[in-house]
């Protein structure tokens, strides 16, 4: 030993963590996209959380139909973006509506790359037969028509919040699963991988700890662009009125019910798409920006 | 050649500059340099030297972000850094060609190779289809290629390695350039392949009279193709000068250190020990003032090296093109310096610890063609592992030595516990573990054989610290199960390798090239390993890097009486570092013995070859030429008799081709696998002679 042991054992893991995930969003100011990309997703994320003091009314309260946006209320208030054709807030239905999109579309989307990773790993660590038979399924699975497999799924099992994800989830794992596939063939013939294995680790240990982290680059990309395909999803969804059941909002459902309406009164149908296409944006903007800072490195 | 002849291409005080978002970066400074028709030129160096941007800057390739600062490049009295990019399209592929490192890259897959020639001749010429394809026909028989009209019709993958780069050499050739820049055209080659490049090359200029510009990192390649050499080092180029006096009287202490990092037949790992070179290249943006060589010189002197940047300068009392960029290459006396060296305990070897017995290793082929239906011969199989005989004992170390796909990294694969052996036993302390696939080993079974990677920039996992990654192999092997005490053993590892502590912290990206195999040598041994497999440890390594890797290698390797079993393709390593050695060809092992049996006759034919082909950095070493013909059969249709009868320059006749050849006992530990007597073989002269210390030129000076 030739140098004083100056260097100190590492003590608390995830304040260090935290900090290095914060490191890597600062990068992210490198690229103007990125940065009007999260600005979007910041701002419908603080929406949905500060739901109940921005909303000026009841989301489900039929209080005056047919509001003109910024008319005033009978009973004090202005109705900024008017109401509907049974008097509910549009405004307040919106931001209400945005808790709906931002805690069902996250969950489906890792409830569905938590299935495809698993089977991604799987049949591209494993190879042979547990390939084929995961990725004839897959095969099949994709060869259905999305929205006919969403229609047939949630006519079975019934329109709910977790029939949602279920959905998702089914439909969404085996695109997600080709993928994983893909990057763990490249991944699993390199060298630190031979080590592990050479050292009598786990199977799984050798996919989760060593592979995994590894092919964590194009799946976060990719899983920003799948989060802004979901928040449409739902909407699709809501709009066949297979959504979330009534009267809770629903942005898509908020278009199903006034779409007939739309030419006399085009404020009830404009203002949730604009609500769902600007919160899509700014995921895929988002995701632009991630892969341009990716890129670089 | 001619003196009087006027420069085919002058270069003076050239500066290029790369621009990046982190500013200007020089990467090379005032070079300066002269071709003559029909002579080549090397230039030699660690990577990020600047050689291969020099080469880029002579095509006016650079790229959007670099850009030749000053200086000129005159290429037959025209300055190509004032050209238009339409007059230097009609200069470059006609009048200078270049041939770059990867022949598969160079080759367009989807194109035969007649389209892929033709191309060339009809682009800068105005010639007919039938012309063309003659000259291009003429250029493969010239570059040595067989049945050049089959070649023509044939696709780049049909090809191997050697021949896809002898179709690139003949492209190069097509228009008859008058410069030719080849960058480290043999490095993706096997050494019995580059051989036959070697000389190729060598002859192009006596043939054609084209002058070249041979880059490389190997010293020994440039004596073997070149007639003067340019020594660079950080952008810079520290010494040039013919090959005879550069390589007989090396001045600059660079140029010394390199040939000291370098196994010559006259090293020897106890007696007369490598001596790699101190520090690190510095980064381009982060130059030292003076010399840039100073930091890392045994022989610098503080308020001279260090002030001011210099200028070459002649060398007193050497041939008129000898220079060198040194303040005190006069006073620095090498010789001394020379017996200097610490010398090394050898190592007293144990008893036995591997010992293979006949292990053989097949692979299943399903073949499900119809032609295969038919015949009924569903299942084929390569021979990846034919009979494989060896032992090894304690603290020695042990070179298996081949060709790619000799089968050397199965028989790895095999050791490992990754493959299950199809015959035979691999007896390691005693146990048969041929057939134990690594998850059924025991712990201890695993921690005791252990294995260092080849490629450093893969031998770690990007996502983990350092740190992270050595202790969890403490942990897995239970060394230590005290979070504190792993960390403390994670410190005596980093200690033991020669890293700085702090590295426990830092992600493999934040490491160069030997560091990072530092660590993996760290992992290796942190299980207290009886058996170390390292296969090609240091070949993808600058030479100097190569040398600190190889020597940490071996002082770890005597403290702990580890085995060694090192796997290589490189017989100047070999010789320098093993024991024992292992001749592999095709699966089999042709010849085994001590080094000093394996490098003195009697050899197998193989081996003779090989040994020739191993470029030797010693102009006054002389070799004896064999340059194998054709290719590495393949291992689904080995031929049936002698594996190496194809290729063989010493063949005697049917026999080889269909039998296999008795392994023939000269020793003890000595095995030959070849048909020709024994006494026949012992008769063979020897391939390399080393002449004495008393014989030597610069011994005289």
């Amino acid at each position: 030993m030739t140098t004083t042991s100056t260097t100190e054992m590492p003590t608390a893991g995830y304040g260090a963590a935290f900090l290095r995930a914060l490191k890597s969003f600062a990068l992210l100011r490198e690229s103007w996209v990125g940065m009007i990309g999260s600005f979007l997703v910041l701002f419908w994320v603080l929406v949905a959380i500060l739901a109940p003091l921005l909303a000026p009314f009841d989301p489900n309260s039929s209080i005056q139909p047919f509001a003109k946006p910024g008319m005033a209320a009978a009973k004090g208030g202005v109705f900024w973006l008017g109401t509907d054709h049974i008097g509910r807030d549009i405004l307040s239905r919106i931001i209400w509506g945005s808790r709906t999109v931002l805690i069902y579309a996250p969950l489906a989307t890792l409830s569905a790359y938590t299935l495809g990773i698993l089977m991604g790993l799987a049949a591209g660590y494993r190879g042979g037969w547990v390939d084929d038979v995961l990725s004839r399924i897959a095969d099949i699975i994709l060869s259905f028509p999305v929205l006919v497999l969403y229609i047939i799924i949630i006519a079975t099992i019934g329109a709910s919040g977790i029939n949602i994800i279920i959905a998702i989830t089914f439909a969404s794992s085996p695109g997600i699963m080709r993928i994983v596939r893909g990057l763990v063939l490249d991944l699993k013939n390199r060298d630190y991988v031979a080590a592990a294995q050479t050292r009598g680790e786990s199977d799984w240990r050798v996919m989760l700890v060593e592979i995994l982290p590894n092919a964590r680059g194009p799946l976060i990309v990719d899983a920003c662009l799948r989060l802004g395909y979901v928040i449409i999803t739902i909407g699709v969804l809501g709009f066949l009125g297979l959504g979330l059941p009534p009267p809770d909002p629903d942005w898509g459902g908020m278009v199903n019910e006034t779409r007939q309406m739309a030419m006399a009164f085009p404020h009830m149908t404009l203002f949730p798409c604009i609500a769902i296409s600007s919160l899509i944006l700014g995921f895929n903007l988002l995701a632009d920006g991630l892969r341009e800072i990716s890129l670089r490195d | 050649m001619n003196d009087n002849q006027e420069p085919i291409l002058v270069c003076k005080d050239l500066c290029i500059s790369y621009y990046t978002r982190a500013g200007e970066i020089p990467a090379v400074v005032d070079f300066s340099l002269t071709v003559k028709p029909g002579e080549t030129i090397g230039i030699v160096g660690e990577s990020g030297c600047g050689k291969s941007t020099v080469a880029m800057a002579i095509m006016q390739y650079m790229g959007a972000n670099g850009g030749i600062k000053s200086g000129s490049i005159t290429f037959k009295g025209r300055d190509l850094t004032q050209l238009s990019e339409n007059e230097l399209r009609h200069i470059r592929g006609s009048e200078i060609a270049m041939i770059y490192q990867e022949p598969f890259a160079s080759l367009n897959p989807s194109l035969k190779i007649s389209t892929q020639l033709m191309e060339v001749p009809l682009a800068h010429e105005n010639i007919s289809q039938e012309e063309a394809r003659q000259r291009a026909e003429q250029l493969l028989a010239d570059v040595k290629l067989p049945d050049p009209k089959r070649m023509m019709d044939s696709y780049p993958h049909q090809l191997s390695g050697g021949q896809q780069q002898r179709v690139v050499i003949a492209m190069g050739l097509l228009s008859n350039p008058s410069l030719l820049l080849l960058d480290e055209p043999t490095t993706a080659l096997d050494v019995t392949v580059e051989a036959g490049i070697v000389k190729l090359v060598a002859d192009i200029s006596k043939k054609f009279g084209t002058s070249q510009i041979y880059i490389s990192h190997n010293l020994g390649l440039i004596l073997e193709t070149c007639d003067r050499v340019f020594v660079m080092y950080s952008g810079e180029v520290v010494e040039e000068g013919t090959i005879n006096s550069l390589f007989t009287w090396p001045k600059h202490p660079y140029t010394h250190g390199l040939f000291a990092c370098i196994p010559l037949p006259t090293a020897d790992k106890n007696a007369a020990p490598l001596k790699p070179i101190r520090g690190q290249l510095p980064l381009p943006f982060d130059r030292p003032q003076g010399c840039y060589y100073h930091p890392r010189c045994d022989h610098f002197k503080p308020g001279l090296c260090d002030v001011e940047h210099f200028k070459m300068e002649h060398v007193e009392d050497s041939a008129a093109d000898h220079r060198v960029r040194c303040l005190r290459y006069k006073e620095i006396d090498h010789h001394i310096e020379a017996v200097d060296i610490e010398v090394k305990e050898a190592l007293q070897l144990g008893k036995r610890v591997l010992n293979v017995d006949g292990m053989k290793k097949y692979y299943e082929v399903r073949d499900s063609s119809l032609k295969a239906l038919f015949s009924g011969k569903r299942k084929r199989y390569v021979k990846a592992n034919e009979e494989l005989n060896f032992t090894a004992k304690e603290g020695e170390t042990v070179a298996i030595v081949g060709e790619s796909g000799c089968g050397k990294s199965t028989f790895a694969k095999v050791l490992m516990g990754l493959e299950q052996g199809t015959e035979g036993e691999v007896r390691h302390k005693g146990k048969d573990i041929s057939e134990i696939a690594v998850r059924d080993r025991s712990a201890k079974q695993i921690s005791s054989l252990q294995m260092v990677f080849q490629n450093p920039f893969d031998t770690l996992n990007p996502s983990h610290s350092i740190g992270g990654q050595i202790s969890r192999v403490i942990r897995k092997f239970g060394v230590e199960t005290d979070k504190k005490k792993i960390f403390d053993r994670v410190m005596k590892l980093l200690d033991t390798v020669k890293l700085p502590r702090d590295f426990y912290f830092r992600k493999p990206r934040q490491l160069s090239g030997g560091q990072k195999q530092r660590v993996g040598i760290a992992r290796a041994f942190a299980g207290n390993p009886s058996m170390v497999i390292a296969d090609e440890p240091v070949s993808a390594l600058d030479v100097s890097v190569a040398a600190a890797v190889t020597e940490l290698l071996m002082d770890i390797q005597r403290k702990h009486k580890t085995t060694l079993l090192f796997i290589s393709h490189d017989l100047s390593v070999v010789r320098y570092l093993s024991d024992r050695i292992v001749v592999m060809y095709l699966g089999h092992i042709l010849e085994r013995g001590t080094t000093e049996e394996v490098f003195a006759p009697p050899y197998h034919p193989y081996t003779e070859a090989l040994l020739s082909a191993v470029p030797i950095a010693d102009p006054e070493v002389t070799k004896r030429e064999i340059v194998l013909e054709g290719n590495l059969p393949s291992a689904m249709k080995p031929p049936k008799g002698c594996p190496f009868c194809t290729r063989c320059h010493r063949r005697i006749g049917d026999i080889c081709d269909n039998e296999i050849p008795p392994e023939q006992v000269v020793a003890d530990r000595h095995v030959i696998k070849c048909h020709i007597p024994l006494d026949v073989l012992k008769k063979v002269a020897p391939v390399i002679h080393v002449p004495d210390e008393s014989e030597r030129l610069h011994a005289t000076q």
